[in-house]
């Protein structure tokens, strides 16, 4: 039995799936957005600092539970273990509508022209498989003004000199800097840096029938009370919604994308909120469940032309799995620096994004959010006590007298860096889970190592009496930032989706979410993965003739 | 010096000391996991990693309640590591000092903490389990339990919400935080 056919289902109400089901059910398509998850509930979470997105230690309040979902990650050493998603090594992003972008940090950045052409840029790096994506900055540049005037975004137009052209300004004021903000900029023009306001997927002032943001302790790792963050689930999938088009089935976890044998996708099976295996049929699919399950959810759809997974007939699907190693340095002040101002990073500098000299890619640097006390308990400089007394002493002394600038490192592609699919390990629903493993390229840590020492700098510019940096380790890349596992490209041999994110060799099947990335930038990555959002659902408007895609 | 937590706890529970598990069983034990006994001992161990001064330490946060809840909940694989941990513990108080943690001075007790920080630990519960791990699992809990919300049991009265200035709840718009 299936369920009645509609045009498209999509896989996932997260940054990339949230933005697909809108611009589909708005071109008339009658589309099923399918979520694993629930709506968020922010009562549900209440300013719980463990349960947070940002700690985890008791929990995932924006999901997945730790009693129904498993990965398995290697350990280094030819052994496997099976962690939950509270467990850091299960590298967990979010599981609501929304996904990710209820509780971010809503920082909302545009990658730079560079970025989509590394190999161009650097040439060939040993160990890596970089490449330029098969789609230039100009190609997105339309689509990312539309996520940043759809969904929301407040910025400083023109004062990143580094950034690329944009057409439009942003469509809200910035942020003011807060307290550390303020000392930082100084600093930064003293050392002849470039700083300016991040741009945040937040409302600076009133925007779209949404608050302003009261600018409150509790924001990244946390849903917002007032409604005043931008995520798809408070913009672009009520508005799916109101077309009359869509419908949201949330606890819906799909196991499996059906291939007939012709190669052409007729619908998913998943399972119901009643854990019944139900199967939607549909004209075309897209699958935007985030860089881990997406390539799990692919290798799970086993069919007579594709015996290896969907779109794995050149074993490409899960490799390349990136994210972003964090690095930076923590300064200590003798006066009060953190004010308490959410959502507390303010502000940016792009000026070790390209150009380090013998060095490939940069990051931006930012300085951190807000301060959470029991994640602050365990920022200590090297040395200091760990328990005890002095341990707490420090906690009363420098909570709101330490700062951190820290940024994302543009990651090398490793091939060897992969999602699997287990051969034993399922998770409650008897689907096969995720596996990890693989480890970050050398130059990761290279370049992560440079902007710890430029950041360390910056905060010793800023007056700091004490300063430490924090490098970053060799394990397998992936989490909030995951990207990669299903790289756009020309050629069918070295990618899993062509330039519009369309499978090579299945028609229908298209992928909308932070698989696609060729290279993931020097950027947190939600805003360019709601652009290709709209990219990809461009190419499928343009294709649908009615009834059905034709590419 | 912090004040010794033991006594208050005992009084507060009116209960003897019980000795084993087992007779625990049958006292009245206001835990969810703990024997009175063992509880006794987490609570003076996180007293240690987190000692009352001028602001409450763990034994007055209700540290001890925290974790009891938690393996309960969340942290349920963990209860064979304290069930033995703590036993370790004594047993390396008695190497060191001849008597149990709980008859040991505060500076006693501060010195097999730093022994089983260090995984160097004796005792024989040590020669199978890591006394380093379990030093490290105990410190992790002690601080989520006082830094964290106070609806998982700990944090009482918001102590240390309060020693960082943090208002709790947050009150929008108002004299912001101070
Ligand atoms: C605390 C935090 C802070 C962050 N801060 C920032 C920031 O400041 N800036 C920024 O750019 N990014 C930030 N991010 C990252 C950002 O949220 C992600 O990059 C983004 O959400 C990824 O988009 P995606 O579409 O690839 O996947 P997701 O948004 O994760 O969407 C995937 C969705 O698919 C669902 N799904 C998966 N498998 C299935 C299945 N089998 N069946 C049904 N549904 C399924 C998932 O539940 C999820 O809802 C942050 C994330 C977190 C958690």
């Amino acid at each position: 039995m299936s369920l009645k056919r509609v045009n498209a289902v999509v896989v996932g109400a997260g940054a990339g799936g949230g933005v697909v089901a809108k611009e589909l059910s708005e071109a008339g398509l009658s589309v099923v957005l399918l979520e694993r998850g629930g709506w968020p509930n922010f009562e549900a979470h209440d300013h719980d600092e463990l349960i947070s997105q940002r700690v985890t230690v008791l929990g995932n309040a924006f999901g997945p539970d730790d009693r129904r979902h498993r990965r398995v990650v290697s350990n280094g050493n030819g052994g496997w273990r099976v962690v939950v998603p509270s467990d850091g090594a299960y590298n967990n992003n979010a599981a609501c509508v929304g996904s990710g972008t209820v509780s971010y940090g809503a920082m909302a950045w545009r990658f730079m022209e560079k970025d989509f052409k590394l190999r161009t840029t650097y040439r060939s790096v040993a160990g890596s498989t970089l490449e330029d994506w098969p789609i230039t900055y100009q190609d997105l540049a339309p689509f990312y003004e539309k996520a940043e005037w759809e969904i929301g975004v407040a910025g400083e137009t023109g004062a990143d000199p580094f950034a690329a052209p944009r057409r439009q300004p942003y469509p809200m004021p910035p942020f003011p800097h807060n307290q550390e903000g303020l000392v930082l900029e100084k600093a930064a023009q003293e050392l002849g840096l470039h700083p300016f306001p991040i741009p945040m997927l937040r409302n600076s002032v009133p925007y779209r029938g949404r608050p302003a943001c009261i600018k409150c302790r509790y924001c990244v790792g946390f849903a917002c009370e007032v409604n005043a963050k931008c995520g798809t689930h408070n913009t672009v999938i009520p508005a799916a919604l109101a077309t009359g088009n869509c419908q949201v089935r949330t606890e819906s976890v799909v196991s499996e994308v059906v291939i007939d044998d012709r190669g052409r996708a007729c619908g998913v099976r998943y399972f119901d909120a009643e854990n019944r295996l139900q199967y939607q049929t549909a004209d075309l699919v897209v699958v935007s469940a985030s860089a881990t399950e997406t390539a799990r959810l692919l290798l799970n759809s086993q069919s007579k032309l594709f015996p290896n997974g969907a779109g794995n007939r050149h074993d490409w699907v899960g490799r390349n799995l990136q994210g972003h190693a964090y690095t930076g340095a923590f300064g200590l002040f003798e006066e009060d620096r953190y004010d308490d101002v959410g959502a507390g990073a303010t502000i940016a500098i792009c000026d070790y994004n390209h150009g380090n000299p013998g060095m490939v890619g940069g990051g931006m640097l930012a300085n951190e959010f807000i301060r959470l006390p029991y994640l602050f308990s365990g920022i200590r400089p090297p040395g200091a006590a760990s328990w005890g007394r002095d341990h707490k002493e420090f906690q009363r002394k420098y909570f709101r007298r330490c700062v951190r600038v820290v940024g994302p490192v543009q990651e090398m592609p490793v091939f060897e860096a992969r999602v699997e699919v287990d051969p034993v390990v399922k998770d409650d629903w008897g689907i096969p889970v995720a596996r990890i493993s693989g480890s970050r390229h050398p130059n990761d840590i290279e370049v992560g190592n440079f902007l710890a020492a430029k950041a360390e700098a910056w905060l010793k510019k800023a007056g700091a009496f004490q300063t430490w940096q924090t490098g970053a380790g060799r394990g397998v890349s992936g989490g909030q930032h995951q990207a990669g596992t299903c790289r756009m490209g020309n050629d069918p041999k070295t990618s899993v989706t062509n330039p519009h994110g369309q499978v090579h060799d299945i028609d229908n099947l298209f992928i909308a979410d932070g698989s696609l990335h060729v290279t993931n930038g020097g950027f947190n990555p939600a805003l360019t993965i709601m652009a290709l959002g709209y990219w990809v659902s461009d190419y499928i408007k343009r294709g649908w003739k009615g009834s059905r895609f034709r590419s | 010096m912090p004040k010794c937590s033991r006594r208050h706890f005992v009084k507060a529970l009116a209960v003897g000391v019980g000795g084993s598990p087992l007779l625990s069983v049958f006292a009245a034990t206001p835990w969810r996991y703990f024997t009175v006994a063992e509880a006794e001992r987490v609570d003076a161990l996180c007293e240690q990693m987190v000692p009352g001064d001028e602001d409450p330490g763990a034994h007055d946060a209700r540290v001890v309640r925290f974790i009891d809840q938690q393996l309960r909940g969340p942290y349920r694989q963990h209860q064979a590591d304290y069930r033995k941990g703590l036993m370790g513990v004594d047993e390396t108080s008695r190497e060191l000092f001849a008597r149990g943690f709980l008859e040991l001075s505060w500076e006693e007790q501060t010195e097999v903490m730093r022994a089983l920080e260090s995984g160097k630990a004796k005792g024989n519960t040590w020669k199978n389990q890591s006394a380093s791990a379990f030093f490290n699992l105990v410190r992790n809990h002690a601080l989520q339990g006082f830094y964290g919300s106070p609806r998982h049991g700990g944090n009482r009265g918001y102590a240390s919400y309060r020693m960082l200035g943090l208002d709790y709840p947050q009150i929008i718009g108002q004299n912001r935080y101070r």
